[in-house]
């Protein structure tokens, strides 16, 4: 029985816990936790010299801001950026996996990841979840092939596309692109539009807030602009600060120097032999 | 047959659209209101009616544009039809304004939500009365509101932010009209139920007209839609 746990791969969901929790769910009427989601607004557009990825910084939990300025555009490789929407569990650790996956690759390969790697890699592991990893994501990168821009979606399909929206606010970011998108915009054209499409997702969707983050990714180089926009300020701010009228009193101080007790005797040869 | 309790009597009242319109866009601009929508007529997934008037005049002042089920939309013009109607036959020279129609069809649209039994439309109601511009928008369940652009179903997800962005009170016609149809664009290309034939209607304080129907020009030539596996060929 041991051997067979230990061959058997570690693949899919694991569901030795499902009677113990239907049990609980059903009769002892136990709630299970929530996830946190991002209810995002996530985009992504070609440019002349490669690709731009833009996000909002608002992750909710249900109907209530759980942060006011995460971080929703991930590393995926020294070239490749990904900006996921969904389950922020999910979009954090599948990038994270498959950042770690690159990593190897490129130690075994000596080049350069490519997109359509990461992408696969991603498309492959969703698909295998059925869609029960809520990730959607907006993968981007300039590779030796050239930019790159793809959208993900957390059944494992993938679209190759010159612009993308996802997440809550993808309606909003789209009428957006949908009416101001041309080829070949420059770098300076490129970042104002992003950061109009994901203006108009914070501002008509209520899912996505706060700041604009940006990166921009041209061949050779990525350039992280976070916090680019910050169109959410704190209105009103006590222009007195804060202070903490009384400090906490000193009664007593004890001080106990961490010191060896354990005499560490280096023996020579195998310690362990008789 | 308890009613108090059940509604098994009265298994009429539970309704689904059947033929049904989509997103309806109107803004007021310089001279008055500007209302377009397309002339679309879903069965379910099936485009099945392609001429299918949805803008359509009330009285002397006002306009009304509806989405949603088709058969409620014509018999709330009969509704209409019936008011103008007595209205006239007062022949004391006043006459309802958009501001009226809008009141009436709220009043309408809450009582039957009430019973209900409603009737499955958005409507948004635009005119022009004394030089006052009037738009405002009522919904199946009764909600109604009034404000300078308004739209209906995907309308509100697609055209509402750029008409945020972009809308002013000073609007000419021509750059109204642009603005429309880069709203209408924009549904056309991400909305399943939208038709690439559309009708804009103008009401100002000389009258309203409705235009022939028409298309719009579409742009699918970029570079990533005719090669999107560039740098990985098989892949999609």
């Amino acid at each position: 029985m041991l051997s067979e746990a230990m061959d058997s791969p570690k693949l899919g969901f694991n569901f030795d816990l499902y009677t113990r929790n239907h049990m609980l769910l059903t009769k002892k009427g136990l709630k299970p936790p929530g996830y946190l989601k991002t209810g995002t607004t996530i985009v992504g557009l070609i440019f002349k010299n490669g690709v731009i990825l833009g996000a909002d910084t608002r992750a909710t939990a249900g109907s209530i801001v759980a942060d006011k300025n995460c971080e929703k555009i991930h590393d995926m490789a020294p070239n490749i950026s990904c900006c996921g929407a969904g389950t922020a569990a999910d979009t954090e650790a599948v990038t994270d996996n498959i950042n770690s996956q690159l990593k190897l690759h490129r130690y075994h390969t000596g080049r350069e990841s490519r997109v359509v790697t990461a992408l696969t890699l991603l498309k492959t592991h969703l698909f295998r979840y059925q869609g029960h990893v809520s990730a959607a994501l907006v993968l981007g990168g300039v590779d030796l092939t050239g930019p790159h821009l793809y959208t993900i979606y957390p059944h494992g399909s993938t679209d190759s596309l010159p612009f993308a929206t996802m997440g809550s606010g993808s309606l909003a970011a789209m009428a957006v692109f949908e009416s101001e998108f041309r080829e070949g915009l420059s770098r300076e054209e490129g970042i104002n539009l992003v950061t109009k499409a994901i203006c108009s997702g914070i501002f008509n969707d209520l899912g996505s807030g706060s700041n604009v983050d940006i990166c921009v990714i041209e061949k050779g180089k990525k350039e992280y602009l976070r916090n680019h926009l910050t169109p959410n300020p704190r209105t009103y701010i006590s222009s007195k600060g804060y202070s903490f009228s009384k400090k906490t009193e000193v009664l007593h101080a004890k001080v106990t120097p961490l010191k060896e007790l354990v005499n560490v005797v280096e023996v020579v040869g195998d310690a362990m032999e008789e | 047959m308890d009613t108090l309790l059940s509604s098994e009597g009265d298994s009429q009242r539970t309704q689904y659209p059947y033929v049904t319109g989509t997103s309806v866009i109107g803004f007021k601009y310089k001279d008055g209101i500007l209302m377009a929508a397309d002339m679309g007529g879903s069965y379910g997934s099936t485009i099945r009616y392609k001429s299918v008037e949805r803008l359509k005049q009330v009285g002397k002042h006002s306009l009304i544009g509806a989405s949603g089920e088709i058969s409620d939309f014509q018999e709330i013009l009969k509704y209409l039809d019936e008011l103008i109607l007595h209205d006239n036959m007062w022949d004391d020279g006043n006459s309802l304004g958009p501001k009226e129609v809008h009141n009436y069809l709220t009043r309408v649209m809450y009582n039957r939500r009430n019973k209900f039994d409603p009737l499955w439309n958005s409507l948004i109601i635009g005119g022009v009365k004394n030089g006052h511009k009037y738009l405002g928008s009522v919904g199946m369940i009764g909600v109604h509101f009034e404000d300078d652009h308004v739209a209906t179903g995907f309308g509100n997800h697609l055209a509402r932010p750029i008409l945020r962005e972009e809308w002013r009170a000073d609007l000419t016609f021509e750059e109204g009209v642009k603005l429309l149809e880069k709203c209408m664009r924009n549904l056309l290309y991400r909305d399943r139920s939208a038709v690439n034939k559309l009708q804009i209607a103008k009401i100002t304080e000389e009258g309203l007209t409705v235009s022939q129907p028409y298309s719009l020009k579409t742009f699918w030539n970029f570079a990533a839609f005719e090669n999107p596996t560039v740098g990985a060929t098989g892949s999609w």
